[in-house]
C-alpha cells in the first residue's frame, strides 16, 4: 500500500517537473523569439537581381501525364470495341429468338 | 463480322506491339521533353474526330434532304465515334497542357471551339436517344451544325491568338518524329474505319430486328 502511494507521488512529481520545465521554457524563449527580427525575403528588400530569383520552372513529372494520356486513349478505344461487341451479340440473340417465333407462327 | 473483328484485333495487336516502341525511340522535343509524346495519340485522335464529324455531317445531308435510312445509320455510328475520339482529344490535351502551359484548361479559341463542337455531337446522341419518334431529322440538322464547326476549330489557331500551337506543327515535324506520328495516324484512322463499319453493321442488324418484330405483330 505504501509502495503504491510512493509510486503515485513520484509520478506526480515527474509530471509537475515537466510542466515546470515547459512553462519556464516558454516564458524565457517566447520573448527571445519575439525579439528576433523577421527574416526578410529578397523581394521585400525592393530589388532582386535576376540571377537571385527562385527557379520558376515547375517540377511536375511528365511521365504520369504521358501514361495517363495513353491509358485514356486505349481504355476508350477498347471500351468502345467491347461495347459494340456486346450490343451486337445482344441484337443477334434477339434476332434469333424473334426469327424462331416468326417461323413457329408461319407453321401454324 | 467475325472476319472484321479478326482484322480489328490484328490491327490493335500490331499497334500495341509497335506504336509505343516507335514513340519511345522518337526524338525528344527540345522545350517540352517527354510530355510532348502525348502528341502521337492526341493529334490522330482529333484527326479521327474531324473525319467522323464530316462523315456524320455528309450522311446527315442525305437524311435531311432525301430521308435515306441507310445514311441515317452511318450518321449515328459516326456521331458516336466523333464523341469517342473527341473525348480522347479533350482528355489528352489538358494532360499535355498542364505540363507545357502550366494550366489544365484555357478558355481560348481552339480549346473552347473544340469543346463546343464535341458538345454538339453529344447533343446529337442525346436527341437520338431521348428525342422520340421522328427525331432523326432534327438530330441530322444538329449534325450539320457540328460539321460546319470543323473548319472553325481547325483554323482557330491561325485566326485567333491562342496558347495552342498552329496548324503547321505537323508539316514542320523533325524527320525522326514523322515516322512514329504517321504510323499512329494510320493505325488510329484504320481503327476508326473498322469501328465505323462495325457500328454501322450494328445499326443494320437493329433495323432487321425491327422488321422482324413488325412481322411478328402482323
Amino acid at each position: 500500500m505504501q509502495k503504491a502511494e510512493g509510486k503515485r507521488q513520484k509520478a506526480e512529481g515527474r509530471v509537475l517537473a515537466l510542466v515546470l520545465v515547459l512553462v519556464l521554457g516558454w516564458a524565457s524563449g517566447g520573448p527571445l523569439l519575439a525579439q528576433q527580427a523577421p527574416q526578410r525575403t529578397p523581394a521585400q528588400e525592393g530589388f532582386v537581381p535576376v540571377d537571385k530569383l527562385p527557379s520558376a520552372q515547375e517540377q511536375l513529372p511528365a511521365a504520369p501525364l504521358v501514361m495517363a494520356a495513353y491509358a485514356v486513349a486505349w481504355v476508350a478505344v477498347f471500351g468502345y470495341l467491347i461495347s459494340i461487341w456486346s450490343r451486337l451479340g445482344k441484337v443477334e440473340r434477339e434476332i434469333q429468338a424473334v426469327s424462331r417465333r416468326v417461323e413457329a407462327g408461319g407453321r401454324r | 463480322m467475325n472476319k472484321l473483328f479478326l482484322v480489328l484485333a490484328i490491327v490493335l495487336a500490331a499497334m500495341f506491339a509497335y506504336a509505343p516502341v516507335l514513340i519511345v525511340h522518337a526524338p525528344y522535343e527540345a522545350t517540352m521533353g517527354l510530355v510532348q509524346k502525348i502528341f502521337y495519340f492526341h493529334v490522330p485522335s482529333w484527326m479521327a474526330m474531324f473525319t467522323s464529324a464530316f462523315v456524320c455531317g455528309i450522311a446527315s445531308v442525305f437524311v435531311v434532304f432525301a430521308g435515306r435510312k441507310d445514311a441515317d445509320r452511318v450518321a449515328v455510328a459516326a456521331a458516336e465515334l466523333t464523341v469517342l475520339f473527341g473525348m480522347v482529344g479533350l482528355i489528352t490535351g489538358p494532360l499535355w497542357g498542364r505540363k507545357a502551359w502550366g494550366v489544365w484548361w484555357q478558355w481560348d479559341a481552339r480549346l473552347t471551339s473544340s469543346l463546343v463542337m464535341w458538345l454538339i455531337f453529344v447533343a446529337y446522341l442525346l436527341l437520338r436517344k431521348y428525342g422520340g419518334a421522328g427525331s432523326e431529322k432534327l438530330a441530322a440538322a444538329v449534325a450539320l451544325f457540328g460539321m460546319a464547326n470543323v473548319p472553325f476549330v481547325y483554323w482557330s489557331v491561325n485566326l485567333w491568338r491562342t496558347v495552342h500551337p498552329t496548324t503547321n506543327v505537323v508539316m514542320t515535324l523533325q524527320p525522326g518524329m514523322r515516322g512514329p506520328f504517321w504510323f499512329c495516324v494510320a493505325a488510329i484512322m484504320g481503327l476508326y474505319v473498322l469501328m465505323l463499319l462495325a457500328r454501322v453493321r450494328l445499326e443494320h442488324r437493329r433495323a432487321e430486328l425491327e422488321q422482324l418484330y413488325l412481322a411478328v405483330e402482323d
